[in-house]
């Protein structure tokens, strides 16, 4: 019911919560919240909540990159969230949430992997990102690439001391150059909009995931959602996401 | 070796040989798996995918059933053989995503409205990895689909882009997917130019994008005449 009254206001040009299309819910970020972690943040996109957690282990790197710290992200939507979720590995739509928050902090470089090598081919840092969904009220995809970067801004170097990591003692943060944002463009018909809430989320054909680093450059994309898009759509999506991203990297501290 | 190290391109070629623009051959053969529905080979180079393909058929459990619609469900596997070294055996986290990607991609193209209750099933293994093995299974998946006979919009056709040495390119192999800049996949239907999959990752700007687009639906429009052909000489062997 409420998502087919959500579809008629987009077609009038209206929101269901009185939003105008390009208008983010209420964001507030909040670091700090997980004692034990490292790094963390929770976000909140009017009810939409989102836990990140940050730690940080030592490792044997990858073959490829014997001189890099490792960086690994994870997401887990507890049944807590919403009765939609389930129990259980994580299912696709977790793992897609997942990886593409990975590729924003990854191919954005906004980490500098090379600073937290230990000892070349040995051993290296390895920053382990676990997003927590705790209430689903739509787009969570946005929610958790946020709350993932604040977490990483959040996050503290251990302290080792004759190869033993001293949990609770720190020496810096982490070597962070970038904060790269994800903005996600609905369509639905042919109009465009932002950050839908979960009735609006029913009803949308198509959405393009964007990631924006702070020089501009898009460091992923990925196409969502079950109807198909035009070269002339994306175009115009990935302007909307690019202005936005700016607006919301404003509110990293 | 670091991945600044590499040479990607030296004198305009490619370490294969070709040009930026230019295509490994492509190589696509239908109906290679005789109990299947429909099936079909693709290959880019050495990246090499087979499909099958099972339905319009029954959907059980019950509860998964739709009354309205028939669902499509999609399986990306890579063999373990397929990569230089071994893939353990069994879904990992990218082939439980790209199978996703891949359902979504080719579910606008069917009319799954015409199969209340029932499912279509589309296997993807890949034999061969060297790059792109995402795009060579669709292109397999959508002539396998049409091989079994499912009506379909039009065919899915897919192809890779991306940024090597800060040259725009198309068709990427694994070592250009691995020490490049940026690599982006888009699948199309072509006949209406619509896109039904895009992932990027790595750094470009909007206009780089936008560019890269131009360059994939040209590289599409080349993979989609092969595809029909194959597909014209299936159903020629058939009248004769």
């Amino acid at each position: 019911m409420r998502e087919s009254y959500a579809l008629e206001l987009i077609q009038k040009d209206k929101r269901i919560d009185g939003r105008k299309f390009d208008d983010f819910r209420k964001i507030e970020i909040k670091k700090g919240i997980a004692k034990n972690a490292e790094g963390s943040a929770q976000v909140k996109l009017g009810n939409t909540e989102v836990m990140v957690g940050v730690k940080l282990n030592t490792g044997e790197p990858f073959s490829d990159t014997p001189d890099e710290g490792m960086l690994m992200v994870g997401a887990e939507f507890t049944p807590m969230a919403s009765p939609d979720f389930e129990s259980g590995p994580p299912g696709e739509d977790a793992v897609e949430l997942a990886r593409v928050v990975d590729r924003g902090l990854r191919e954005s470089k906004c980490i500098d992997l090379e600073k937290l090598c230990i000892e070349e081919g040995e051993k290296v840092w390895c920053i382990f990102t676990d997003i927590h969904i705790i209430n689903n009220q739509g787009n969570l995809l946005d929610a958790a690439a946020l709350a993932a970067i604040a977490a990483v801004l959040d996050a503290k170097m251990p302290k080792m001391e004759k190869d033993e990591i001293k949990r609770g003692e720190y020496e810096g943060p982490l070597p962070v150059k970038f904060k790269p944002i994800n903005v996600t463009v609905c369509k639905v018909g042919d109009k465009f909009l932002l950050d839908p809430a979960l009735e609006e989320e029913d009803v949308i054909d198509a959405k393009l995931s964007v990631s924006v680093r702070d020089d501009d450059n898009i460091c992923s994309l990925q196409k969502q959602g079950h109807k198909e898009l035009d070269v002339k759509d994306l175009e115009k999506m990935i302007d909307i996401a690019l202005k936005k991203s700016k607006e919301i990297r404003k509110m990293l501290k | 070796m670091k991945k600044s190290d590499v040479k990607l391109i030296s004198n305009g070629k490619r370490i294969d040989g070709r040009d930026l623009d230019e295509l490994r051959p492509v190589e696509i053969e239908t109906h290679v798996i005789d109990r299947a529905n429909g099936s079909a080979k693709a290959s880019f180079g050495n990246t090499e995918a087979i499909c099958s393909v099972f339905g319009p058929r029954a959907l059980f459990p019950r509860w998964m059933q739709e009354s309205d619609t028939g669902i499509l469900r999609c399986r990306y596997n890579m063999a373990p053989f397929s990569v230089d070294d071994r893939k353990s055996p069994g879904p990992d986290r990218r082939s439980v995503e790209l199978s996703k990607v891949i359902r979504i991609c080719l579910e606008p193209a069917i009319f799954l409205e015409d199969f209340p209750k029932a499912t279509i099933d589309v296997y993807i293994e890949i034999l061969q990895a060297d790059g792109s093995t995402r795009v060579a299974g669709i292109n397999a998946a959508s002539v396998a689909l049409a091989d079994a006979g499912v009506p379909m919009k039009d065919l899915v056709t897919a192809c890779s882009v991306g940024k090597i040495d800060g040259k725009l390119i198309a068709d990427l192999c694994g070592k250009e997917d691995n020490y490049g800049e940026a690599d982006m996949a888009v699948a199309m239907m072509p006949n209406k130019k619509k896109i039904t999959l895009l992932q990027m990752d790595g750094i470009l700007t909007k206009e780089e994008i936008m560019e890269l687009l131009d360059m994939a639906v040209k590289s599409c429009e080349k993979i989609y005449e092969k595809q029909k052909k194959v597909l014209k000489e299936k159903y020629k062997r058939v009248i004769e």
